[in-house]
């Protein structure tokens, strides 16, 4: 039996950028009701006492976008936090220069990938196989775990769900918004990815 | 009589579609009933931010995408045709898709199809429910069957018979 994750910080933690009503629905409805439903659906089955990151590289169908959508949903409310935001700093700050020329460079990609993508999915800067921090999008509960492109580092959501309440149909200024709840901190230490892999 | 919901300044009930190969723009179809018509099913706030946001911005985008293709049809750049395809078939299939939705809904629709198998398109998009329904999806789609326009629907499968 899998269990929701616990949020690290409480609903209101990541106002104004992203209301208590939608943190509530998002974490209490969306992503518990993946984790309940992928319960239900890996009962009797092969995949019943596997961890998740196991059920999510192996399966298919319903158990994969049950499984993928609870671990991303967990890499997404890491990513972010209170009294955090503004510009990285140590490691990740430099391998960002490195990568992308500037910081500013890389948000403004960053932005318009999300801002364009086409439906239901997720936006990510990832550690691809070369070493190199790539921006990569996923349809629906694809990640690139699943895809093989990369080692996830950060993740946003953009399914409406995620931004519906507070922003409507105006993605970008959720977009911009969430620029100002990213956990450096958190994507700093590399070691620590080795926790979600 | 009923009024039709309109974004913006009032137009004429255009036709939904562009004839293809017309470089007529498309035109957001006004909606066949006012935006609370189909309360307390659908309520009046999906209804003009879907109309007027989500729809118009396929249309828009749509007109943009097909001008920069018709200059590269002119210029003979292929490979900037490849470019534009999914533009054009998200942003067209966005608003094909609207359009049909619109007329498939009905303030006085609902009950049972008389007669023929119907034809007929839900959206189950986010922003179609969410405002209303939250994460319940399943509450939307018991809800609409509530305004389901099965005389526009019986219409299309008789169209499409021919």
């Amino acid at each position: 039996m899998l269990s929701l994750p616990k949020l690290k910080y409480s609903l209101n933690a990541l106002m104004p950028h992203i209301s208590e009503e939608t943190l509530n629905f998002h974490y209490n409805k969306h992503h518990a009701g993946y984790v309940n439903k992928l319960n239900g659906l890996i009962k009797g089955t092969p995949f019943e006492n596997k961890a998740l990151i196991d059920i999510m590289k192996e399966s298919s169908g319903a158990i994969f976008n049950n499984a993928a959508q609870i671990w991303n949903h967990t890499f997404y409310w890491d990513s972010m936090g209170p009294n955090c935001g503004g510009e990285p700093f140590g490691e990740i700050k430099e391998k960002i220069q490195e990568d992308f020329g500037s910081f500013s460079k890389f948000k403004d990609d960053f932005s318009n990938i999300l801002c364009g993508h086409f439906g239901s999915g997720w936006g990510w800067l990832a550690l691809n196989n070369n070493k190199k921090l790539v921006i990569l999008q996923t349809h629906d509960a694809n990640n690139p775990i699943k895809e093989n492109s990369g080692i996830p580092i950060l993740t946003c959501d953009i399914w409406e769900h995620a931004y519906y309440i507070d922003y409507r149909n105006d993605r970008a200024s959720y977009v911009k918004a969430w620029w100002n709840l990213i956990n450096w901190n958190f994507k700093m230490s590399l070691a620590c990815q080795k926790n979600y892999l | 009589m009923l009024s039709r919901a309109v974004c913006g300044t009032g137009r004429q009930l255009a036709p939904a579609l562009g004839y293809l190969g017309s470089r007529q723009k498309h035109s957001l179809p006004d909606l066949p009933y006012d935006y609370g018509a189909l309360e307390p099913h659908i309520n009046a706030e999906i209804m003009q931010l879907h109309h007027c946001k989500h729809h118009a911005a396929y249309v828009n985008n749509l007109n943009v995408t097909e001008e920069k293709y018709q200059e590269a049809l002119a210029k003979g750049d292929v490979t900037a045709q490849i470019a534009l395809q999914p533009a054009l078939k998200f942003n067209g299939g966005g608003h094909i898709n609207h359009s049909i939705f619109w007329t498939n809904l009905s303030p006085n629709g609902g009950g049972e199809p008389k007669g023929l198998i119907p034809l007929l398109g839900i959206d189950v998009w986010e922003h179609a429910y969410y405002l209303q329904y939250k994460n319940a999806r399943p509450d939307y789609l018991k809800a609409i069957w509530n305004i389901i326009n099965w005389e526009n629907v019986t219409e299309r499968y008789m169209a499409c018979k021919k």
